[in-house]
């Protein structure tokens, strides 16, 4: 069976920096796939590439099958894939609910405006924004924000989820309430591949880890074996223990 | 559908519209409404853009005169009847938007503002050079035109019955397209046009939808317009003057809902009224307007509407 989303042997170069460098990379079906590494290792132009905010120079894209290099974004969301932002974007006018609408209506499922509105109501359930729906996005808190970029993801229905650190700038309480909030959306079938810097989370979310550097892929395994890898290691500049320090830094 | 409240206000304005001076008689109040109502249509279909897309379309006159045009020439060279020749063309001319739109919609901000503003020049300077169109002094009607509504008096009537309606289309138009998943859709790309992309919204496409449906109605009216005044020339129908007035009406009344616009619009007219009897000098409401627009746009972004709403914010829920 053919991997969920593959990405081909791609690269990216904005002028004369090589941002993504032959990369590859596999989420399979039902997984939860970490990509780390330090900051402008090129994590979030690789979720650019895959979503198609732009297009890669070379390497392809395939996802559940079917070529999306090059697709533009919407096209590409109508097929199941989702993402949450890392700088959150809202429709600060709208509602909380008429948010998480445009996800459900423009989504994988295409739905009419109710039955939008049913799935946005039910999805503001899981991450926990019932209360809020009425809201206008602009006026959420940061953690409220994040949760709404995940709603709003989620509100599709996608095959695939990219998760774009989701997790900073929240406190420790918002966190534990984040992780279980993902690994609930796992549960339901979605396939997960998230950027994350709170080391913490990751190792006990993911399945599989890959760790980028300098917009090539350095290392890839299970979370114990890249905590012990020392490339790994020696890439988040020697620290003995790379998890918490970088974490603080969103 | 007619449980709604703001469906029953369309209804009685427009209703009002009709009755008031018809049944006073009063011609005077007859032309100042069909000005009042030809800005309702203007200010509420450039809404569509600014107010819902998020596009600051400075150029939306260019329909107005654009289908003013055809309806005229269909009227005077091929002989058609008022009604055909006006839907025909607001269809020639969203047509056309559509064609621009593909173009033009690729810009955003600034640059698409410029690109509208391009349009409207563009295309006078073609028209005036159009010798079928009369070139620079335009198309003359006789009044062998009217006959077929009952003379001249008779038509002018009926051309101010007929822009009513146009009227009460725009604001049903507004309201379905607020309510619908493409309004939806829109008012995404209005508030964040990458986001509304990444979550599926096929931005390209609703955009050129809008600008070509923000066409429509306005061509339409400015069919009827120009054939009750018997005449049109590139000046009076590419009025770049009215395009941004027509802006200020959008902004006054508050951009983004439907009232808002028909509401700035009637209170520009009068506005607009009260300043030509001062007689200070002529445009002086384009003075007025601009320092309006100012006014706004520093201290009331919201216009009429975003304050009602914040004021009373129940009120958002059936004021639409």
């Amino acid at each position: 069976m053919t991997a969920l989303l593959e990405v081909a042997n791609v690269s990216k170069r904005f002028g004369g920096v090589v941002a993504v460098r032959e990369l590859d990379l596999r989420v399979e079906e039902g997984e939860i796939l970490g990509l780390i590494g330090p900051n402008g290792a090129g994590k979030s132009t690789v979720f650019n590439l895959i979503n198609g905010v732009y297009p890669p120079d070379i390497g392809r894209v395939v996802f559940r099958g079917a070529d999306i290099t090059g697709a533009p974004p919407y096209r590409i969301a109508r097929q199941g894939l989702a993402r949450a932002h890392q700088i959150v974007q809202p429709l600060a006018g709208l509602t909380v609910l008429d948010n998480c609408t445009v996800g459900a209506c423009f989504g994988r499922e295409n739905l009419p405006l109710a039955a939008a509105r049913e799935t946005a109501r039910e999805v503001a359930e899981i991450v926990g924004l019932r209360g809020q729906l009425d809201i206008l996005a602009g006026q959420l808190t940061t953690g409220g924000k994040k949760r709404l970029e995940l709603a709003r993801a989620l509100s599709a229905r996608p095959h695939l989820l990219l998760l774009d650190e989701v997790l900073a700038g929240l406190n420790p309480t918002e966190i534990e309430q984040m992780i279980e909030i993902v690994r609930g959306i796992r549960r339901r079938g979605v396939s997960i591949l998230i950027i994350e810097h709170v080391m913490r989370a990751i190792m006990s979310l993911s399945d599989r880890i890959v760790v980028l550097n300098l917009g090539a892929k350095l290392a890839e395994g299970a979370p114990r074996e890249i905590a012990a890898d020392p490339k790994v290691i020696t890439a988040y500049l020697g620290e003995a223990e790379p998890a918490d320090d970088a974490g603080a830094n969103p | 559908m007619w449980r709604r409240p703001f469906l029953w206000l369309i209804l009685a304005v427009s209703l009002a519209f009709v009755l008031v001076p018809y049944l006073t008689d009063d011609v005077q109040l007859r032309e100042g409404l069909l000005l009042a109502a030809v800005y309702v249509i203007l200010a509420s279909s450039l809404n569509l853009m600014i107010g819902y897309a998020g596009y600051v379309n400075f150029g939306n006159i260019v329909f107005f005169g654009l289908g003013g045009y055809v309806c005229v020439f269909l009227v005077s060279e091929w002989h058609w009847p008022l009604v055909p020749s006006a839907i025909l063309a607001g269809v020639a001319v969203s047509a056309v938007a559509l064609l621009f739109g593909l173009g033009i919609l690729r810009l955003r901000g600034a640059f698409f503002a410029l690109a509208t503003i391009g349009i409207n020049e563009a295309v006078r300077q073609l028209v005036t050079n159009f010798e079928p169109w009369g070139g620079a002094t335009g198309i003359y009607l006789s009044f062998d035109a009217y006959e077929p509504l009952g003379g001249p008096m008779q038509a002018l009537w009926t051309s101010y019955f007929l822009v009513v309606g146009v009227m009460a289309l725009s604001l049903l138009a507004s309201f379905a397209i607020k309510r619908s998943k493409f309004g939806l859709g829109l008012i995404a790309i209005g508030q964040n046009e990458d986001a509304a992309a990444t979550l599926g919204v096929p931005t390209p496409r609703y955009k050129a939808l809008v600008y070509s449906a923000s066409a429509f109605l306005p061509a339409v009216a400015g069919g009827i317009y120009f054939f009750k005044s018997g005449i049109i020339e590139p000046g009076a129908a590419f009025n770049l003057g009215l395009s941004i007035e027509a802006i200020v009406m959008v902004m006054l009344g508050g951009q983004g809902t439907v009232i808002g616009p028909a509401v700035g619009a009637f209170l520009y007219e009068e506005l607009r009224g009260a300043l030509l009897v001062a007689e200070a000098f002529s445009n002086f409401q384009l003075v007025i307007a601009g320092v309006l627009l100012l006014v706004i746009v520093l201290f009331v972004p919201g216009g009429l509407m975003g304050f009602v709403h914040r004021r009373w914010p129940k009120a958002r829920s059936w004021l639409e």
